[in-house]
């Protein structure tokens, strides 16, 4: 693979990336890890006005010290409610939450995502992963479900383990005859290595934009399932000095999710 | 029930009855005496939690949680417990070093959120020693508020179309009005929970502040609360403000008063967690007999939690997680 620019890490840049996909004056659920950097991140950059809603109740904080937990102190500076889970998830299912940010340990082309274990058998899991969470609900309910992973064949499979939380399940239709509200469904994957929507004819996975220096046969390579690209992929625009500076300063100075400093560089 | 072709068919074991006139019969005969409820952590669990029973904890992962009330039901090897996997981390961890469970409903366990997976937790939940059945955090939660609402289900639009559904206990069911496809959640009646909460009086009126998650439905629908609290504080202060009353008394069965409750979590304008020692449990649960060693020091080798406080922390680390919180009051 073409190493990428030494200023920043491929996490660092897929944080930055994924904070531009949050739009200012939208309301968004945060899941953790990853997606928090990014929302911390849009808030203090290009969505100040990003309503940031956290499961466990605190309603459009201003983000102080990136959160441990979804349900922490630091999710509940400076914020206009500190209300419930019923709350925050009757609002997602009354329609009224743009984009719910998370991760998962594996994904398939329709962006089912899997978070429960790992292995042939519910029974007897090879790896017992926590469950849903609140991401089931989020993925179900919110109009524009974004997920950011690592990109590699493990994460990125022909079929998911267990279906955790729906993508469009089997194809274009699914989700509906499913009973899920109509209109909602995946919108951006982030990985390492590019920026992916969804075909909207076939709902398959579909990439969009190359990180800098990766190429079609990286991604393949990295993707266990046929991955499409967009006829004129972009490559995806490179953190601003501003953004790596905010990120390192300001939403992660401990490097909880950056890694420590010195192992940030690559290349 | 709807059965349309190609729609799943949940499989998963329901693991307490969603029976609302059961309920009914149990709240009719509990007390509401506004009586002094004050009492050990030691006296609550072994007069509210009995082996085979099936409990809840309040909070959110490592965040406002009951551990001395966890330390407790593990110390004295309670077994065959029942248990509902709501967003814990921490607290679920300590009932899994002690193997205390037999069954559980998931919504998140073995998961510590941003800290990765619990070695133990995997390991024991991977034993086949549990049985369980799979929900989502709001499908598990709205189970509680059908309870407190003394309703059998309560319908919702999460989960379908999902293995979670597939190993889920809900049921497909089809909106009378519109013929909208929906799942039916089964009220959940836990016979203990278990909130820790800011302050409460000594009859159990109880002050959360910070998000509530879903414990006011939790407080609701459980059999038998028991409530551990940082402060205690006159009936007036509720009085005087009503507004401050989270959880009123006559759902209240104990009141433990235990400052630092929720060490090594997080308690929101009181605390920040103890990460030094959430990272050592990890790091310790990585070789079981290491681990072993762990547990004897810090819970089945101490009388309570008070001890284990003064040996996990110390007053100058508390001092320090206190100055290490957040969120100041006004």
């Amino acid at each position: 693979m073409a190493t990428i620019d030494a200023r920043y890490s491929l996490v660092e840049l897929m944080i930055c990336a994924a904070a531009r996909q949050l739009e200012d004056n939208q309301t968004a659920v945060i899941g953790t890890g990853a997606p928090l950097a990014a929302a911390m991140l849009a808030q203090k950059t290009t969505a100040p006005n990003l309503v940031i809603l956290f499961e466990a109740g605190a309603m459009a904080p201003i983000l102080e010290r990136l959160p441990i937990s979804v349900s922490g102190s630091e999710t509940q500076t400076r914020a206009l409610v500190h209300g419930s889970m019923f709350e925050v998830m009757e609002a997602c299912q009354r329609g009224l939450v743009d984009y719910t940010f998370l991760g998962g340990a594996q994904i398939d082309m329709y962006g089912n995502l899997n978070s429960t274990m790992i292995g042939g058998d519910y029974r007897h899991p090879k790896v017992r992963l926590p469950g849903s969470g609140g991401a089931n609900d989020l993925a179900s309910l919110c109009w524009k479900t974004m997920a950011t992973m690592q990109h590699d064949v493990r994460r990125f499979v022909p079929r998911v383990d267990f279906i955790t939380s729906p993508g469009y399940l089997t194809g274009p239709g699914a989700r509906e005859a499913a009973g899920l509200p109509p209109g909602t469904g995946p919108y951006k994957v982030i990985s390492t290595l590019g920026v992916m929507g969804f075909e909207p004819l076939s709902k398959r996975m579909q990439v969009e934009s190359l990180h800098p220096g990766v190429t079609r046969q990286d991604i393949a390579a990295a993707t266990g399932f046929e991955m499409l690209f967009a006829a004129h992929p972009e490559v995806t625009p490179e953190p601003t000095d501003e953004q790596l500076e905010i990120l390192r300063t300001q939403v992660d100075p401990q490097g909880m999710i950056l890694g420590k400093p010195e192992r940030r560089k690559v290349g | 029930m709807i059965e349309l072709e190609g729609d799943i068919q949940p499989v998963g074991e329901l693991f307490q009855s969603p029976d609302v006139n059961a309920a009914r019969e149990f709240f009719r005969q509990k007390s509401r005496a506004m009586v002094d409820k004050r009492m050990s952590v030691r006296e609550a669990v072994a007069r509210f939690i009995h082996d085979g029973d099936y409990i809840a904890t309040g909070g959110f992962g490592s965040v406002r949680f009951s551990t001395a009330v966890l330390h407790e039901i593990v110390r004295t090897r309670k077994h065959n417990l029942g248990f509902s996997g709501h967003s814990t981390t921490h607290d679920f961890q300590i009932l899994a070093a002690g193997r205390v469970i037999d069954r559980c409903d998931i919504a998140y366990v073995v998961g510590l959120e941003i800290r990765g997976l619990s070695p133990n937790g995997r390991r024991f939940m991977e034993s086949g020693a549990v049985r369980t059945t799979e929900w989502s955090n709001a499908g598990l939660g709205w189970r509680y508020k059908a309870a407190a609402m003394g309703v059998p289900f309560l319908p919702a639009r999460v989960m379908l179309g999902s293995d979670t559904l597939r190993y889920s206990a809900g049921r497909l069911i089809e909106d009378p009005f519109t013929g909208q496809k929906l799942l039916a959640v089964p009220a959940l009646y836990p016979d203990v929970g278990i909130i820790h909460v800011h302050q409460a009086d000594i009859y159990g009126n109880s002050q959360i502040d910070g998000t509530s998650i879903v414990d006011l439905d939790l407080a609701k629908a459980s059999k038998r609360l028991i409530i551990t609290t940082e402060r205690i504080v006159e009936t007036e202060e509720f009085r005087r403000d009503p507004r401050k009353t989270s959880i009123p008394y006559w759902q209240v069965d104990a009141v433990c008063h235990v400052p630092f409750g929720s060490y090594p979590g997080n308690m929101p304008f009181e605390y920040f967690s103890d990460e030094r020692h959430l990272s050592a449990w990890v790091e310790v649960e990585q070789d079981e007999a290491r681990f072993a060693a762990f547990l004897d020091r810090f819970i089945y080798g101490v009388d309570d939690f008070e001890t284990y406080l003064a040996l996990a922390a110390g007053e100058q680390r508390l001092a320090e997680l206190r100055s290490l919180e957040i969120l100041k009051r006004s």
